[in-house]
């Protein structure tokens, strides 16, 4: 079996990726670095491109990063990411972003007239408790 | 009667207030488990981060930085993050509680406070309360993501590295569980190299590229928002577990005061029903 580097894909949101794999290629700042099992200790940023794990001979992932650092360790390789989505998800992602930003905006206005009902029915109440002392203390006397 | 028709009325009235309550509560919850995913999600990047950080300080133990400049302390800056929205219990009031007594404490010793707020409550409640605000966002909704706490978060660092502020603090609520959250001062800047780690043992450092310094000045800044943005997320986390809690004793509240109002109404009817009988009987016994 051929040596491996464990790869950790992370933004600030979430955990993307994470796995053994034989070789990463990320598009550093000063050009597209490939790095292999032990690898010299580096730290560099990244630009906005993709990053590409090969996982075994056959199968190859691709993310895209918006940005990031990179860091590499001999037997680790680190990327903090900005945004880092996977390429399946990409443009999907974006339409869901689009719904729920709209539905976020309904779903906002909703609670502030909900917020202003209880306000005002908690004024109402108050109101009454007040009413029915009054009602109270002047039937004692 | 017209007392019992009153009090028939204010009972009606609590339980509606009751269906809201109970309602926020329910919404409270759901969003709280919402709130704790994305609490749980952003914690590998904050551990990879101050991994780097710690492997960065042993590979490079002299490097001295701007993020690292102590200096004497003349200007605390504060990063405070509250709640959007009221009705969460005395989470936000804990919270300006804990930061208002540090300041009177830095009073005596004329350290003078500047804020960076977050979340709408902050924002009232120190601009009330007068002193220096750097910076300010709000409505950040129920799903805050980084890019909205950025600006704060680069004018904060800059007003440190220009040296108008001495140290950076966060305030958030720290999440314990759900009946407990912690107000946290934490200091952020100047960033406090760790102690070494004994299994490293021989010297070793990193490429860096293109230099040094880019790398580490994104690196820290990528830190700092890794800090602020998980101080969000808890503190997102906390107001609604505090909510929900609220939400819960306003509930309870509203189930006893409407059997204790019953219990008036049921008396008063009662009363009036046995003086109704009695006036009968002695109407009849006169005649």
């Amino acid at each position: 079996m051929a040596d491996k580097i464990k790869l950790d894909i992370v933004s600030a949101e979430e955990e993307i990726f994470s796995q053994d794999v034989e070789m990463v290629y990320a598009p550093a700042e000063m050009g597209e670095v490939g790095i292999s099992p032990k690898h010299t200790p580096l730290i560099t940023k990244l630009k906005p491109g993709d990053v590409r794990a090969q996982i075994n001979k056959d199968e190859m992932k691709t993310f895209y990063v918006s940005g990031g650092i990179l860091e590499i360790q001999p037997n680790e390789v680190t990327i903090l990411s900005d945004t880092a989505l996977r390429e399946d998800d990409l443009d999907e992602e974006r339409a869901l972003e689009a719904e729920k930003l709209a539905q976020e905006a309904m779903k906002n206005s909703a609670n502030e007239v909900d917020a202003t009902k209880a306000k005002s029915e908690l004024l109402q109440a108050a109101a009454q408790l007040r009413l029915i002392k009054k009602l109270r203390s002047n039937s004692k006397k | 009667m017209s007392g019992s028709q009153e009090i028939r009325s204010q009972i009606a009235s609590i339980q509606n207030t009751q269906k809201i309550t109970k309602a926020m509560e329910m919404v409270a919850a759901s969003k709280m488990k919402k709130a704790q995913d994305q609490m749980i999600k952003a914690r590998p990047y904050a551990d990879k981060i101050s991994n780097v950080i710690s492997h960065l300080a042993h590979a490079h133990p002299e490097y001295t930085s701007e993020f690292f400049a102590t200096r004497e302390v003349k200007k605390k800056g504060y990063i405070i993050i509250s709640s959007d929205r009221g009705l969460c219990g005395g989470l936000n009031n804990n919270l300006f509680k804990l930061v208002v007594e540090t300041i009177e404490e830095d009073n005596k010793s004329d350290i003078k406070p500047a804020f960076s707020l977050i979340g709408s409550k902050a924002s009232s409640f120190f601009q009330r309360m007068g002193g220096d605000v750097m910076a300010q966002t709000a409505q950040l909704g129920d799903k805050p993501q980084i890019e909205q706490v950025l600006g704060l978060i680069k004018s904060t660092i800059d007003s440190f590295i220009s040296g108008e502020i001495d140290q950076v603090y966060l305030v958030y609520n720290k999440f314990l569980n759900t009946v407990s959250q912690e107000p946290t001062l934490q200091k952020v800047l100047p960033i406090q190299a760790e102690d070494k780690d004994d299994n490293y043992d021989h010297y070793w450092d990193y490429l860096y590229e293109p230099d040094a310094e880019t790398v580490l000045e994104s690196l820290f800044t990528r830190y700092i928002e890794s800090l602020v943005y998980r101080g969000l997320v808890e503190n997102l986390a906390c107001e609604q577990a505090s909510r929900m809690v609220a939400m819960k004793a306003a509930s309870d509240n509203a189930t006893d005061l409407t059997a204790e109002l019953q219990l008036i109404y049921n008396k008063n009817r009662q009363a009036a029903i046995t003086q109704e009988i009695s006036e009968i009987i002695s109407g009849a016994a006169a005649l």
